[in-house]
């Protein structure tokens, strides 16, 4: 101990005191640059990253996303202002394109380069490479076997090879009469890893493509009705950074049948769920019209754009005549599901009035009048009616635009029955009701359905599924495949100089695995049984340990169950 | 159609198959108990008795290893019976018919709703429990695993009893967005995996207590019956790298069959989202292991950490979380 401290001591007093007159390695921008590279791409650094990343999508399943749900985002920031402010402010309801997300898979994705490319140069190498030479001593390596047949040596040379390349390992070149063979095999598993690696970035990139020059529009969709696609047509709709309006092809699709069913059987959480929903439409583009059948699961596919049938509804055909019986309106009105019993809201704008006359109210397929009021027990159209109530004056001010599923109530003023209560109304389907104050009658003459489509435009998708599905494979691959390396020696001449009759040919097989491999002693056994087998000596002295006596006991307690 | 006759059979026979592997269960823990104390002695023994004892049998029994780290002997000593796996057997084959009864359930639930039973959250519990005992069932037969019986069969017991007890849905039809070819696709390769998740959970439990109980040099009771801690690792590993792929292939079908019915591949959905955390994790798991710096105690807790994420995505995202995947089938 003392001597250690005066030798630290000695060394210590003759160290330059002054370290920047020092010679030794100081990093200069390029050398930390290359430090920078380093940490980046190693693979802690990637763990952390990717520990990092898990972590950092959890917050966008908690809080409700504008691009996935941007009413319950707004509801958030009603019921609680200040935390959704702080919130929004650290982008929880924009988790997927905030800042911080994307540079954990930026930095993820450089560190991901960082590491396959030189991994890729390095395996081009090690693929052209010869097998390494089979070390002198074979003892050492984790898997080892030695047995002594009764066989010349190089009978058990060529049996070796020829086992081997069967098991389709590769073969080191050797000189003519060499006792050592050396084997390799399982690249593809290096291969699968760089193939997976390089599959990853190829799906980001697909990804991006569909978000750059990709598009999404909606568009509900009545019963009969005819719809032309066209920038202005949409109700909304959303082009990627590099689409331009005119991107959009032309084609119109006629919706001609809704088949919407729900589930009246079952009793508990399963009663009114959908069951079936499928409809037919006429597309016509480029000219040529055809019928076909769509629905949930099944879109429709027109010119590279598909549509995909998201929602239905009700619309009630409502009539509107003024107190000379005169057509004031007259027309399907789409009707928004608020529920899974499908009591849905709506109003009705009837310009031709003078003044302008709004209904607002719900339509019920199914009525069911209880204390709470009236709600739909079902959403099939068992007994459906329209409840409403009227409201005068306004319906534009001032041109400006707004949603057809409002009135501006603040430019209209309820209608009041001769009561003194608000107008209310309860139609079934052939009812005509008198709108009260003589202001003509209001009819539903039936219901009608409509669809809710969303006509998308990706062009990464074909991409991003070829590149997954090579994924796969390189997955498949790189956990899948051994890489084994396998040498054998032949000792001539080895064993019993009392009985020189027999040939005493030693044989040493021995592997190197590369990661975890329990199969490595299977194959090693194997092995040395189908060598003394091909070379046509018999085994005079059973697997002899090769090195450490520890090995025999080793062999014993090696258990015979492995996966 | 529904046929409620058939319906009822089902649920009789998962009823029946709860008892059946609470009987196994007891089977597998009496096995552990046995078998450990049985070798803790042994080991005792041996360690007191540091001079080979060769009477008897007539063959020399190396000295134990248990200062050095395993408390286990390998080598049999002559004068103890070897360790009974009466009772390991008992569980084995109780579990054994548990997997008939549980499978034979699902089945029936299918034949039920001619449909295959993948339509809501009790479903796929069913799912899950069948291809985990299935898997189990199986590899029991190729190896000795008795030992792992009672850490299977703990966790399927769990998820029968809470589909029974809470995600209990009658048997009815399928709504639309689910009556496609990919719900087969996607369901059973995803319950699939999960089982095989759920199985390198188990045994990656397993290896950390044993492995603890190795470090600090006293592996007793129980424990003393679980095998060595690294070939429990590497058991842990090899489940995993089959349970992976499957899981990529089931987040892929997902994508496939979401950009069928929704019309866009990936839309960060919850359950999306924690199909993505799971994957994530697991895929962290798997670099662990090969990082250098990283133990394998610590890596074997990342995968833990990824068995929580699914129990996360399996009931959470399910029952709490809104989203497209709305179809627990359980009423609120």
């Amino acid at each position: 101990m003392a001597t250690d401290q005066q030798a630290r001591q000695r060394i210590e007093s003759s160290y330059p005191k002054d370290r920047t007159t020092l010679g030794g390695p100081r990093l200069g921008p390029l050398g930390w640059a290359r430090w920078a590279w380093r940490q980046l791409t190693s693979m802690r650094t990637a763990l952390a990253l990717l520990l990092l990343l898990a972590v950092a999508a959890i917050p966008g399943s908690i809080f409700p996303q504008r691009g996935v749900d941007p009413v319950r985002v707004r509801q958030y920031f009603e019921d609680d202002p200040g935390l959704a402010r702080w919130l929004d402010r650290f982008g929880m309801f924009e988790v997927y394109s905030s800042p911080w997300f994307a540079s954990i898979y930026l930095l993820l994705m450089i560190s991901l380069v960082g590491c396959v490319l030189p991994r890729m140069r390095q395996h081009l190498r090690a693929v052209r490479a010869q097998p390494p030479r089979t070390p002198a001593r074979l003892g050492r390596l984790p898997v080892h076997r030695h047995v002594v047949l009764d066989a010349a040596p190089d009978d058990v040379v060529a049996a070796a090879r020829a086992r081997l390349s069967a098991r389709r390992f590769r073969l080191r070149e050797e000189e003519d009469g060499a006792l050592v063979v050396a084997a390799e095999k399982g690249f593809a598993k290096e291969t699968g890893n760089l193939l997976f690696h390089l599959a990853l970035l190829g799906i980001i990139v697909a990804v991006a493509v569909g978000h750059l020059f990709g598009w999404r529009g909606e568009i509900i969709i009545k019963e009969g009705e005819s719809w032309t696609a066209g920038a202005g047509t949409f109700d909304t709709l959303s082009l990627g950074p590099l689409v331009d309006e005119s991107d959009i092809p032309a084609f119109t699709v006629r919706v001609d049948d809704l088949d919407v069913q729900f589930e009246a059987q079952a009793e508990g959480a399963q009663f009114g769920q959908p069951r079936v929903f499928r409809g037919v439409a006429t597309i016509e583009a480029d000219g040529s019209e055809r019928q076909v059948g769509f629905g949930v699961n099944d879109p429709l596919s027109i010119d590279g754009t598909s549509m995909f049938l998201l929602g239905n509804g009700y619309a009630p055909v409502v009539t509107v005549r003024d107190a000379a019986g005169e057509i004031l309106f007259s027309d399907a009105v789409t009707f928004l599901p608020q529920d899974n019993t499908y009591g849905s809201d709506g109003v009705i704008k009837v310009p031709g009035a003078e003044p302008g006359l709004g209904f607002a109210g719900g339509f019920l397929p199914t009525l069911d009048i209880s204390e709470a009021g009236m709600t739909s027990s079902f959403p099939g159209l068992v007994d459906p009616a329209l409840v409403l109530t009227a409201y005068e004056g306004e319906l534009f001010p001032e041109g400006r635009s707004q949603s057809v599923f409002s009135l501006p109530t603040e430019s209209l003023d309820q209608v009041m029955q001769d009561d003194g209560q608000p107008s209310r109304m309860l139609l079934r389907p052939g009812d005509t009701l008198e709108i009260p104050g003589d202001r003509g009658t209001i009819e539903m003459e039936t219901v009608i359905r409509w669809g809710g489509l969303l006509v998308r435009h990706d062009p990464g998708r074909l991409p991003a599924l070829l590149f997954a599905g090579t994924a796969l494979v390189g997955l498949v691959l790189m956990l899948g495949v051994r890489r084994r390396r396998v040498f054998v020696r032949v000792h001539p001449g080895a064993g019993d100089p009392a009985d020189p009759g027999s040939r005493h040919t030693g044989l040493s097989v021995a592997a190197l695995p590369k990661g975890t491999d329990p199969g490595l002693d299977d194959l090693v056994d194997e092995l040395v049984e189908q060598i003394a087998g091909a070379s046509g000596g018999r085994v005079l002295e059973p697997d002899r340990a090769t090195g450490d006596a520890a090995d025999a006991a080793r062999d014993d307690a090696r258990d015979k169950d492995e996966v | 159609m529904t046929n409620a006759s058939l319906a009822q059979a089902s649920d009789l026979a998962i009823w029946t198959s709860i008892v059946v592997l609470a009987l196994a269960m007891v089977a597998f823990s009496v096995h552990l108990a046995v078998t450990g104390s049985r070798r803790t002695r042994r080991a005792d023994r041996t360690a007191r008795e540091d001079v080979p004892v060769a009477a008897g049998a007539g063959r020399a029994v190396p000295p134990s290893p248990a200062g050095v780290g395993s408390g286990t002997v390998l080598a049999p000593a002559p004068d103890t019976p070897a360790p009974t796996r009466r009772w390991g057997v008992v569980g084995l084959q109780l579990t054994w018919l548990g997997t008939f009864l549980v499978v034979a359930g699902t089945v029936l639930r299918g034949l039920s709703v001619t449909r295959a039973p993948l339509g809501n959250m009790y479903e796929f519990a069913l799912f899950t429990a069948s291809f985990a005992l299935v898997v189990y069932s199986a590899w029991s037969l190729r190896k000795d695993r008795l030992w792992l019986g009672a850490f299977v069969v703990v966790p399927v017991l769990l998820i029968l009893g809470a589909a029974k007890l809470w995600w209990y849905t009658e048997a009815s039809q399928l709504m639309p967005a689910l009556d496609n070819i990919w719900l087969v696709i996607h369901v059973t390769v995803a319950t699939l995996s999960i089982a095989l998740f759920l199985i390198g959970a188990a045994v990656a439990t397993a290896y950390l207590l044993r492995d603890s109980a190795q470090r600090k040099g006293e592996v007793r009771g129980w424990l003393a019956a679980l095998p060595e801690a690294v070939k429990l690792e590497r058991i842990t590993y090899g489940v995993h790298i089959v349970a992976f792929p499957l899981w990529t292939f089931a987040v892929m079908s997902g994508a496939v069959w979401a950009e069928q019915a929704w019309g866009r591949y990936w839309g960060w959905d919850p359950k999306e989202t924690w199909s993505f955390v799971i994957w994530v994790v697991y895929a962290a798991y798997l670099h662990a292991r090969a990082t250098s710096g990283w133990t394998t105690r610590r890596a074997t807790w990342v995968a833990i950490a990824g068995f929580a994420c699914i129990v996360v995505n399996y009931t959470v995202v399910n029952l709490l979380m809104t989203g497209l995947h709305s179809y627990s089938g359980v009423a609120n």
